[in-house]
Order: structure tokens, then C-alpha cells, then sequence
């Protein structure tokens, strides 16, 4: 046991090595650095050049300082944003808080509801409940993300003005003041990951129903419900762990078209505005934190489903 | 009440509707009574509507099916009047059921203690507090070693023979006053069976049960059961006690049935039964047999047998029950040992001293723990010779290395030492992927199951067509010509070509995976179980094919499997493996006949044969062992004829007794 964490983590570490050296390879071999974009009309001055890239320690050879980017990485400095003067620890930092927040909402009205809505469309099979909550995951999966949310905009906050329509906190505020802005990013992200993972839910509540262990329980006496609750909801969840870690992943990661139409300050945009700033050092220590994030949230998923499964614990528990 | 029988099924018929709008039926009309203390074998094929027929007397129904007309009564009560309440109070204690695979019947993620204390909340008067003794007793009463441990383990830690026990266990834990059991031995070791039929035979005696044994295994009802019924295409199609059914059987599917099955005793091979039974819901005009029957004229053809009682006592449903004895017996062939023109005396394989195993180097617990050798290998010091034109038998238990052997022959696993020689002279490559073609077509393999084998989604046509373009090369008509005349070979006809998988019965599938295996020219064909997924008539007929097949090319056989019969009935010569070591290596004669390995003894005295006068004898214990001893004879835990610590320590020499019978035991040749 301890030796397979050991080994998943080393190839945890491992990975996010690989990956950091991608990125930083990248950037590298983009056209132009970040002096020429931080200057911008003056680079035409061979002088100004050369003082920022002496100042930005550009001249020394690029393995040097990724070296010092991924120590500093390490110990959770990333470094300066290309104006020289604000951290990337704290830009990035509070983004992520606000990130971390959005999808903690989101997951906890997605995945209960996502869990419960695919066990009782699994039992329900081919029945009203069912016909109804499959048509509208189908919706909820393939009706893109920005004409939902824009849709909710209309209803909720134009027509009803029940819910703000877009966030004008500021990226550094605390968690308290996104209430109630956040509401309405919150619901379209967990309609789209509700929808997968019910879908996924629900197939596998069907296949358990139908297995040998679960006609045997009732062969046995066992009245409907405790069957559902004790023989097969327990294998049937098990798949569930490894959707649920990917949306998770997603979540923290991935949301720029939501971030974007409510204006959330969380990490999706602030990639996107730095990218088109140009400030490669910020758009490198995003994409670190967002493979950090999925080598995590995937090792986390491993750990839990090995847990949760009799079959995996004890053939590494018992050895 | 008292004449009442205490389970008795009166005129059912069960069925589904069809996309169409067609009721079809699976049962028809079937009536069957079982009385206290009596216990009754339902036999028939696979679709025969047998277990249907066993889950409905607890009036439980497969998605879908629904009871048509009659009755099922258990001690008086209709069980299909009853509600969900009544139904789950009676199934589980009073009626009880011992699934087929209890691999897969037991909740995997429920703990053995508490899949049985459920039941015993559910259907005991107990405390709470007596729960956890009364498991245990339940546990030692089924013969399951340390009980006391086994109450925490999950059901995927246990052998297929444990988890057996244990459903039994959780069957009698609502002290049953019947039971039905759907093939519960189907799947184990012959040991492992002979032990469980033992076990079951005493719990009906001494609780005075009520037995009803679904089986298609006639040497498992000879040995439990008193009454036979036959199944045939959903209808009842003899009834009788187990001496008349298995000794004279007065229908001819059951007399079919019978000479089918290969013989422990008989040096020939069994006799194939024609034809398939019909399909569920096809139109069937007088009797559901007739087309598969010798016996049948015009009037069987159209005009439908009613169940009729003969004056010996039995009922049956046939015109002809009296012409029996002029149905066909097999000719007694001469044994393949007295057909020397199979062989050729030249070497096809030679197997040197190979070694086997599973376990890969792993260099983290290389550096951990180096001074670990790592486990004993799966398979040892394997060293056979096998001639041209031969059919070598490899059986044993599961577990005992057989289809490891043949998995290296095929290039699927290489040997962790030894050699494996083509010809006796060129050493094969030991990963498949890296053999020349011409090796890849000289070696051809067929498996177990063909639903696993065959490509669901390529249609025969495509099946037979990759090795004929493969490795002839072959394309339009020539190749169309080659595919159809395989077919033939296999008895199969052109219009097979365009079929997928899913549309063909198990004896057809593993037909075209034959037709696949010998449409490379094979020299050598490697059978994994082949028939052990099929049922006994359909069977005969795969044999029978095979052993055409190898007589028109002079193939040579390598033939596994644990059903000592068959392989007797199909090899020139038979090892006998246990824990991938060879036991005893011999003619088929020679090895099935006395003197015996002591573990040869315990095998084939565990075997069944559908015969009630022949009892089995029970030597050594089912134990099932995971990995084989270190040092010594790999059958030292379990033998009965142990001599001491010579068996513990050293290799069993290799005894010599007729020509080229060999038995590998420190007991001396003539006590044997």
C-alpha cells in the first residue's frame, strides 16, 4: 500500500516536471519576450531593450532560469509579473481563492443533486422520472455553456431581476461579498456537471440493478430499498469518484467562457487577459498551478476509489 | 393437506412479449411435485427453460417474463398471489436458493459476516447479540476452515469452492425447509464439486428437505437427486426416478443426452446429437424434438405428444417410448491408442524443462528487499515431447498450470527458462510477436468461450478471412471459395458467411472459431477448454469434429481440460498437472488405469459419472492452494499417501513403469 502511494506520487511529481518544462519551452520559443511586449511602441530602442532584458535577467541562458522558476515555484514564489513590481503569487493567489470558491458552490449543489438524480433515474429506468431528467441532461450537456448562461441572465436577473447578472466585486475581495453575484455562474456550471455525471450514474445503477448479487439479495428477502442501499448503490457509486475528481479538475481549471460572461475574476480569466497581455510569466504560473491541480485532484480520485473498493484495498492492504 | 405435495408447479407457462407484439413462451406447460425430504434433478440444455422453471417456484420472475397460466404452490400457498411483503418473508428462509456463480451472487462489497447476518435478521428469531455465533456455526456446518476469520472477508478472497459454501451458509441461515438449487456446482473443480454434492446430500437427509437440483451436469443429479425431470425447448419431456432416466431412459433426447456424454470407462468417443433445439418462439408443428429425433415419422411431425404415464411409472412425451431400444447406440469404436497410423513417430513440439511465471521483476522491491528470490514459479520443470499426429491431454484443477503451459506455446507469455521447440529442432521465439509468420501459421490456437474469441462485430466471413489473407494471401473468389469450404469442413454451410457472431449458438460459434484455427494449415492446435462453455450433445459433436479434422490433416492436439472424461475420450496421451508441475504423463490408457500418482487417484475418484450405482470417493480434501511449495512434491499438502519429510524436501523422482508412463513420486513404483 505504501508503496504504490509512494509510486503514484513520484509519478505525480514526475508529471508536473514534464509539464512545467513544456511550458516554460514553450513561452521560450514564442516569437519575442517579455520586453519587447512590455515595451510595446518603444521597442525600437535598441537601448531601452537591452537595460529591461539586463534588468529581467533575460540574457542568461534559458535552462538557468528555469532553474530558478521552478525553485522559486517550489517554495511558492512565482516570480514578477512583466511590469517588474506586482507579485505573481498574489495576482494568481487571490484568482485562485476566487476559483476554489465558484467551484466548491458548484459542486455542492452538482454533485449531490447529480448523484441523487442519476440513482433515481437508474431505478426508474425508461419511466416518467427518468424520460425526464435524461431529456434535459441532454440539454444541459450539449446547449453550449454561454447561451445557458446568457439565457439565465435574460430570465433571472433582466426579467425577473430576482439574481445580479454579472460580478463587479473586485478579485481581491473575501469570500463573503461574492453573495449573491456568484449565484447565477454557479448554477449554469453545476447544471453541466450535474448532466455528466448523472448520465454516468445512471448507466452504472442500471448494471448493478442487474447483476447476479442484486437478483440474489431479493432471492434472499431483502426488501427493495435495503437491497438498493446496501448491495448496489455501494458498488454502483464506485465509478462516480473518477467523473466527479475530472469535473473537479475542470472546475478549477477550465471555465474561462462562464469566468468571462459574468465577469468572475477567477483563474480561467485572468489567463485569458494575460495572454492577450502578453505577460508570459503569469500565463506560465497558471498553467503550472492548473496541472499541479489535475495531478492532484487524479491522485486524490486513485487513492479514494482504492479505499472505497474492497477488491483494490485488500489486495494491497493484505500484502 | 396432507396429500398435498409440499411444492408443486401445476401447468406453467411462462413467456415475454416480443418487439412484435408475439407472446412468446419459455415454459410450457410444465408441472412438476416435490415432496418433503425428496429431492428432484431438472435437467436439459442450455434454453431448455430450466432455471426459469427453478426461479419461478419462488415466484420470481427476469425482467420481462411474466407467468402466462397455471400455478406454483409451496406448502400450500399460492406463490403467485402473493405480494412483495409475503414473497420476501418466504424466499430467503422457508424457500431458499443456491445461486449458479457464487462469485457473482455474493454482494462485493459486503463483508461474508454480514451478507449472513442479514439473512439472519431477516429470517431468524435471534437476538442481535446471537448473531455473530450462530454465523459462525453456519460456517463450520458448511465444512468452511476458520470460521472465525472467514466473517471479514469479502467475497473475491475466497475460492470459487468457499464462496460456494457460503452461499449454502446463507441459504440455511432461514433454516429452509426447501431448496432450490440452479447449478450450484457448475463451474467448480470435479474435488471441489464431489465435496459440495457430498455436503448437500447430508443437509437434505439430515433437515429433511425438499430439493429441487437444476443441472445440466447428469453425473451431479445421479448423486443428489431421486426424481429426474427432462427439459426440452421449454416443455417437460420425461419424468422419472434417477435409476430409470439415467439407466433407460424411454424418450430419445434423453437417451440422446446420455450417450453424448463421454465415459470414464468406455475408450470411445461419445456419441454426437444432431441438430438444435428450437428457439423460443418459432412456430413448432407436433413434437419439438422430431427434427433432431431418429425415431420420428409423419405423426411426429405433426401431431403435438402429450405427457403420458408408462406402466414402469414414468411419464413421458413421446409416441415412440417404446422403440427405444431401437434408437442408435455408439458403434464401439477402437480407441485412437489402436490407430497407428495418427502417428508418424516424428517430434511436432518439444517442451525442455520450461519454466513459467506470472510474477514480473519489479525494481522498487528489487531495491527493497533483495535478498527475496520472489515466489516459486507458476509453472516448473515442464518436459514433454510431443509426437506428429498426436493428441497430448493436459488436465488438472484449476489452478494447476495448463492453460499457462499452452499460453506459452502460443507466444502469449514467455518462459522464465527452458525451451520450446518446433520440430524438435527449431527453438520458437518466446514472444509471439516476434515469431516469422510461417511459425505464427504453423501454431494456431482455439479458447474456451467463443463469445470472448470471436469479434461480435465481424461477421464470419470476415472471421475466416484474415488468416486466409494472412498468410495465403488470398482475395475475391479464391478466398470466397476457401471461407466456404472451411464452413464445409466444419459442417457449417455458405449461408453461415454473412452472420455475425450474436446470431449463432454456442456449438455454431465455436465451430467457426474452429474453421478459423484450421484455416491457417495449423500443424499444431492448441485447445483451451474448448467445450467445457458448451453443453454435453454439442459437445460430442465438437469433438467429433475435432477428431475428423486431425485424421483428414494429420494435426497434432494439445487438448486442456479439467473433465478428465473428455480428455480421455480425445487424447493419444494425457499429463496430469498439478501446481504446474507434472504429476504422471502416460497413454490415455495407461494414465486413467491403475497404478496411479496419488494425486490421478483423488481426480478421478471425484469424478461424477451418470450413473447412480457408481459413488465417488473422496480422498483428499477440496483445499485450494494459491501458489505451489518451494522445495519437494508440489502435492505434499494435500496427499494421503504422504511418506514424510522426503516428500517436503525433495524433487519426487521420475518412476518408469511401462513404456513411456512416467509418475514423478517418492513411492515406489509397484506400491503405486
Amino acid at each position: 500500500m505504501l508503496l504504490l502511494l509512494f509510486r503514484r506520487i513520484l509519478l505525480g511529481l514526475v508529471t508536473v516536471c514534464i509539464v512545467s518544462l513544456i511550458i516554460f519551452a514553450g513561452v521560450e520559443i514564442l516569437p519575442g519576450d517579455a520586453c519587447t511586449q512590455y515595451l510595446g511602441e518603444y521597442q525600437a530602442d535598441d537601448e531601452l531593450l537591452t537595460q529591461c532584458r539586463k534588468d529581467l535577467d533575460l540574457n542568461r541562458p534559458a535552462f538557468d532560469r528555469f532553474a530558478e522558476w521552478a525553485g522559486g515555484a517550489v517554495t511558492g514564489d512565482l516570480g514578477l509579473a512583466v511590469d517588474g513590481k506586482t507579485k505573481i503569487s498574489t495576482i494568481v493567489g487571490d484568482r485562485l481563492q476566487n476559483s476554489l470558491l465558484l467551484a466548491l458552490c458548484a459542486m455542492s449543489v452538482g454533485v449531490p443533486l447529480a448523484l441523487l438524480l442519476g440513482v433515481i433515474t437508474g431505478l426508474w429506468r425508461d419511466r416518467l422520472p427518468d424520460l425526464i431528467a435524461s431529456t434535459l441532461a441532454i440539454f444541459a450537456m450539449t446547449i453550449p455553456e454561454f447561451v445557458s448562461a446568457t439565457l439565465l441572465i435574460l430570465v433571472f436577473s433582466i426579467w425577473l431581476g430576482w439574481l445580479p447578472g454579472i460580478v463587479l466585486t473586485s478579485a481581491s475581495a473575501p469570500a463573503a461579498e461574492f453573495f449573491p453575484e456568484i449565484l447565477l455562474p454557479m448554477i449554469v456550471l453545476s447544471l453541466v456537471m450535474c448532466a455528466h455525471i448523472m448520465r454516468m450514474v445512471r448507466s452504472s445503477v442500471i448494471e448493478v440493478m442487474a447483476s447476479d448479487y442484486v437478483q440474489m439479495a431479493t432471492l434472499k428477502g431483502v426488501p427493495y430499498w435495503p437491497t438498493v442501499f446496501r448491495h448496489a448503490l455501494p458498488s454502483a457509486l464506485l465509478p462516480a469518484i473518477n467523473v466527479v475528481a475530472l469535473t473537479i479538475a475542470w472546475l478549477l481549471g477550465g471555465v474561462v467562457v462562464i469566468e468571462v460572461v459574468f465577469n468572475y475574476p477567477g483563474l480561467g480569466r485572468l489567463m485569458i487577459d494575460s495572454i492577450s497581455d502578453r505577460d508570459l510569466p503569469v500565463v506560465q504560473s497558471i498553467a503550472l498551478i492548473v496541472a499541479s491541480v489535475y495531478v492532484c485532484v487524479n491522485l486524490a480520485a486513485d487513492l479514494l476509489t482504492m479505499l472505497a473498493n474492497p477488491k483494490l484495498r485488500t489486495m494491497y492492504m493484505r500484502k | 393437506m396432507t396429500t398435498q405435495p409440499f411444492i408443486s408447479v401445476n401447468g406453467l407457462s411462462v413467456g415475454y412479449t416480443s418487439r412484435t407484439g408475439k407472446i412468446i413462451r419459455v415454459l410450457r406447460n410444465v408441472s412438476l411435485e416435490i415432496n418433503r425430504g425428496e429431492s428432484v434433478g431438472l435437467v436439459g440444455e442450455s434454453g431448455s427453460g430450466k432455471s426459469t422453471l427453478a426461479l419461478a417456484a419462488m415466484g420470481y420472475f427476469k425482467r420481462g417474463l411474466r407467468p402466462l397460466s397455471g400455478d406454483v404452490h409451496f406448502d400450500s400457498v399460492d406463490m403467485l398471489a402473493l405480494d412483495r411483503d409475503e414473497l420476501q418473508a418466504i424466499r430467503g428462509g422457508r424457500l431458499a436458493l443456491i445461486p449458479q456463480n457464487s462469485g457473482q451472487s455474493l454482494t462485493p462489497t459486503m463483508r461474508i459476516g454480514q451478507q449472513l447476518t442479514e439473512a439472519l435478521r431477516l429470517h431468524s428469531n435471534l437476538d442481535a447479540g446471537q448473531f455473530s455465533d450462530r454465523v459462525v456455526e453456519l460456517l463450520t456446518q458448511v465444512r468452511l476452515p476458520d470460521p472465525a476469520k472467514l466473517v471479514s472477508r469479502y467475497p473475491h478472497e475466497l475460492s470459487g469452492g468457499q464462496q460456494q459454501r457460503v452461499a449454502i451458509a446463507m441459504a440455511l441461515a432461514g433454516e429452509p425447509d426447501a431448496l432450490l438449487l440452479d447449478e450450484p456446482t457448475t463451474g467448480l473443480d470435479v474435488t471441489t464439486q464431489a465435496h459440495i454434492l457430498e455436503l448437500l446430500r447430508d443437509l437434505a437427509r439430515d433437515r429433511n428437505m425438499a430439493m429441487l437440483y437444476v443441472s445440466h451436469d447428469l453425473g451431479a443429479i445421479s448423486r443428489v437427486c431421486d426424481q429426474v425431470v427432462v427439459m426440452y425447448a421449454g416443455e417437460a419431456v420425461l419424468t422419472g426416478t434417477t435409476r430409470q432416466v439415467l439407466l433407460a431412459p424411454r424418450h430419445p433426447y434423453a437417451h440422446g443426452l446420455l450417450t453424448s456424454i463421454p465415459r470414464l470407462d468406455q475408450t470411445r468417443m461419445p456419441m454426437a446429437l444432431d441438430g438444435r433445439p428450437p428457439m423460443p418462439g418459432e412456430a413448432i408443428t407436433g413434437c419439438a424434438f422430431a427434427d433432431r429425433c431418429a425415431l420420428a415419422d409423419n405423426k411426429c411431425l405433426t401431431e403435438a405428444p402429450e405427457m403420458v404415464g408408462l406402466s414402469s411409472g414414468e411419464l413421458v412425451r413421446c409416441f415412440k417410448s417404446d422403440m427405444i431400444d431401437r434408437m442408435p447406440v455408439p458403434s464401439r469404436q477402437p480407441s485412437r491408442l489402436n490407430r497407428p497410423d495418427d502417428k508418424t513417430g516424428d517430434t511436432a513440439l518439444d517442451l525442455r524443462d520450461v519454466a513459467i511465471s506470472y510474477a514480473r521483476d519489479n525494481w522498487l522491491r528489487t531495491v527493497l528487499s533483495p535478498a527475496d528470490g520472489g515466489p516459486p514459479a507458476t509453472v516448473d520443470n515442464i518436459g514433454i515431447s510431443i509426437e506428429k499426429g498426436e493428441t497430448l491431454g493436459l488436465v488438472g484443477e484449476s489452478g494447476s498450470g495448463k492453460s499457462t503451459i499452452l499460453k506459452a506455446i502460443a507466444g502469449l507469455i514467455s518462459p522464465k527458462r527452458g525451451h520450446i521447440m518446433l520440430h524438435g529442432q527449431t527453438a520458437l521465439t518466446p514472444r509471439v510477436e516476434d515469431r516469422p509468420a510461417v511459425n505464427l501459421r504453423q501454431i494456431q490456437m482455439i479458447f474456451q468461450n467463443p463469445d470472448d474469441s470471436l469479434n461480435p462485430r465481424h461477421a464470419v466471413a470476415q472471421i475466416l478471412a484474415q488468416p486466409l489473407q494472412l498468410y495465403f494471401g488470398l482475395s475475391g473468389d479464391a478466398l470466397h471459395e476457401a471461407s466456404v469450404s472451411m464452413l464445409e469442413r466444419v459442417r457449417l454451410g455458405a449461408h453461415y458467411l454473412d452472420r455475425l457472431p450474436s446470431q449463432l449458438s454456442g456449438g455454431e460459434k465455436q465451430r467457426v472459431a474452429i474453421a478459423r484455427a484450421f484455416a491457417a494449415e495449423p500443424e499444431i492446435v492448441l485447445c483451451d477448454e474448448v467445450t467445457s462453455a458448451l453443453d454435453v450433445s454439442v459437445q460430442a459433436a465438437v469433438l467429433d469434429l475435432l477428431d475428423e479434422l486431425k485424421t483428414q490433416q494429420g494435426t497434432t492436439y494439445i487438448f486442456v481440460s479439467h473433465d478428465l472424461a473428455v480428455v480421455k475420450a480425445i487424447s493419444d496421451r494425457v499429463a496430469v498437472l498439478y501446481q504446474g508441475r507434472l504429476c504422471e504423463i502416460g497413454s490415455a490408457e495407461a494414465v486413467y488405469t491403475a497404478p496411479f500418482h496419488p494425486y490421478t487417484d483423488v481426480l478421478l475418484g471425484a469424478v461424477l459419472e451418470p450413473d447412480p450405482d457408481v459413488a465417488p470417493k473422496l480422498i483428499a480434501d477440496d483445499v485450494v492452494e494459491l501458489s505451489p511449495p518451494a522445495r519437494g512434491c508440489p502435492f505434499q499438502r494435500r496427499c494421503s499417501r504422504k511418506l514424510g519429510t522426503i516428500c517436503d524436501s525433495e524433487m519426487p523422482p521420475a518412476r518408469q513403469l511401462r513404456a513411456g508412463h512416467v509418475i514423478n513420486c517418492h513411492i515406489p513404483a509397484d506400491e503405486l
